[in-house]
């Protein structure tokens, strides 16, 4: 069976934000760059799939500037077999990533679609479901846990107030959620042997799809800023606050 | 023509909080709000959107292949009967997260997820990399596709409103998914999205078992018990207890942080609430930043305290 997993290049999750001083968007030179977490889970799920015998072969795609080949190769060193680039510097939005997804698919026919749930950048939290829609394919959101037998797959998903268990017919989309697995660290030597492995790149005119953004950016800015208040000596203080001052109890 | 269509949140029986907030979005749009009630043996819930006030009309799909709300199966309602309206909300609940952008893609519109703010009918403000920035953005569709952040907008009056019920029809099942079971979290509590207060644990408690502590403050504030994502991820407690950017987003009145340092993850999800206490050994913990109210000490000694005082 071959998998495909969908991967973003963002701003690492442990850089603070900086909002441009025009307000056209955040500070995105010189900042580190890294795979979306949740797509780093996703891949990690597909290898898992590969070592259990279950995946013959896993694709790792990504949709953006050049730099993305960075992305991929760090994809390739995680286990990816290959790789595909969509390259473009259009600022692409959920729906033109579904679409170029949707049209790699048409050719590369994979059974199983694993992808992050959200990309820490935008959080949008739509690609998956989209994708899933233009495919007519099921979909199976914020998976916990991931089981694949025969033509279906039967996927735990966190839901609001529990979890929740679906049997999905394949092909499917699944994203993940943070608890579906821990990815493991990249080695030395599979770094060295995933600049070996072929990175094709593809264009949104070869493939046929507009990615013109259809949401104009207006502005962006901070949020307010919440003040610190005042520290309280103990908890008689401070239930004497909570009444008197806030008067939330 | 503004027309407004909001996908409720509903049980069978009742709906469910989110849908009068996404309700309140609508009304910032303005326009006809019509709410959509789609499930199986759900007349109850449609009677009850009925009553929400300022809602024009209820539509409600009904089916036994809707039972479990499936992603594919309702999508397909919301698409149905998507062209007479220009605007298309649901609350970014687990639910509508899974559901709208499928519908969205269907009609070729691009999802606006989580808005916080209404500012003209095209022009919306939703929080970016999880809250450190505020997007302004503005949709260029026929119809607005569009997920509610429901803590940004004050829940409407479940009742008072007095809208006609109509039938639509379901679309025929996928049969692409079917459902399984699900596991849902007994709680005694208020849910924690929807609790007026939130007492939370971190990394500081320790263990899953030091969370007990925390249940009388809960107890006596009649609070929901959350968590932060060094806590879920040390096991003390299940993952829907997670507060934070990849967990719940909350804004209680009052929002009791104890043993949490305050990493930007946390902070994204419950940084709205009106008032923040932090209860915290260090000093210099970056929680008592955002706090209205913060305790230097040892929470083990002072949560006990805090329950005693709270019952003077």
């Amino acid at each position: 069976m071959k998998v495909m997993v969908a991967v973003k290049r963002v701003v690492d999750f442990n850089v603070k934000v900086r909002v441009k001083g025009d307000g056209t968007g955040v500070e995105t030179a010189n900042v580190k760059m890294s795979m979306n977490p949740f797509d780093e889970i996703a891949l990690e799920e597909a290898v898992r799939l590969k070592e259990a015998g279950v995946a013959t072969e896993i694709l790792a795609v990504s949709c953006g500037p050049v730099a993305c080949q960075e992305t991929l190769r760090t994809a390739l060193a995680i286990g990816a077999d290959r790789a595909i680039l969509v390259q473009t510097d259009v600022e692409l939005q959920p729906l033109a990533v579904a679409k170029l997804l949707k049209s790699v698919i048409s050719k590369e026919q994979p059974k199983l679609v694993v992808m992050g749930k959200q990309a820490i950048d935008d959080d949008s939290n739509q690609t998956g479901q989209m994708l899933a829609a233009l495919l007519g394919w099921s979909q199976a959101t914020f998976a916990s846990k991931v089981k694949i037998a025969g033509e279906g797959a039967e996927v735990t998903r966190e839901v609001d107030g529990g979890l929740e268990t679906l049997s999905v017919k394949l092909p499917a989309v699944v994203t993940t959620d943070l608890r579906l697995n821990e990815p493991r660290y990249v080695t030395l030597p599979n770094i060295m042997k995933a600049k070996k492995k072929p990175l094709e790149t593809l264009t949104p005119d070869a493939l046929g799809v507009d990615v013109t953004p259809r949401l104009a950016i207006l502005k962006v800015v901070e949020p307010p800023k919440r003040k610190a208040g005042v520290k309280v000596a103990d908890a008689k203080a401070l239930v004497d606050k909570l009444r008197n001052e806030a008067k939330v109890i | 023509m503004t027309q407004v269509l909001v996908l409720a949140e509903h049980d069978g029986k009742t709906v469910r909080k989110a849908t009068l907030n996404t309700v309140a979005a609508a009304q910032k749009v303005g326009g006809d709000i019509h709410v959509l009630v789609a499930g199986h043996d759900c007349a109850a819930a449609a009677k009850a959107a009925a009553q929400i006030a300022g809602v024009a009309k209820v539509l409600h799909a009904d089916a036994p292949h809707l039972k479990d709300e499936l992603a594919e199966n309702v999508a397909a309602v919301v698409v149905a009967i998507a062209k007479q309206f220009s605007h298309i909300l649901a609350p970014a609940t687990s639910h509508g997260k899974n559901v709208l952008p499928r519908a969205a893609a269907l009609l070729d519109c691009q999802q606006i997820s989580e808005i916080i703010a209404v500012e003209s009918p095209d022009t919306f403000v939703r929080p970016i990399y999880a809250g450190n920035a505020l997007a302004t953005v503005k949709s260029a569709d026929p119809i607005k596709v569009i997920t509610v952040r429901t803590t940004a907008f004050d829940a409407v009056a479940a009742s008072g409103g007095a809208a006609a019920v109509e039938s639509v029809a379901a679309p025929a099942d996928s049969g692409l998914s079917s459902f399984v079971g699900r596991e849902v979290a007994k709680s005694e509590r208020p849910e924690l999205t929807s609790a007026r207060a939130v007492v939370s644990g971190g990394r500081g408690m320790g263990s899953g078992d030091n969370f007990k502590i925390l249940e009388p403050l809960a107890d006596g504030l009649k609070a929901a018990m959350g968590a932060s994502r060094a806590a879920v991820d040390a096991g003390f407690v299940p993952n829907d207890w997670q507060v934070g950017q990849t967990g719940k987003i909350v804004a209680p009145e009052l929002y009791v942080a104890v043993g949490i340092s305050g990493a930007i993850q946390h902070l994204a999800g419950m940084k709205d609430s009106r008032v923040i206490v932090a209860i915290n050994k260090d000093e210099e913990a970056p929680i008592f930043q955002v706090a209205d109210y913060g305790i230097v000490g040892d929470l083990f000694k002072i949560v006990p305290t805090l329950v005693e005082e709270l019952k003077k």
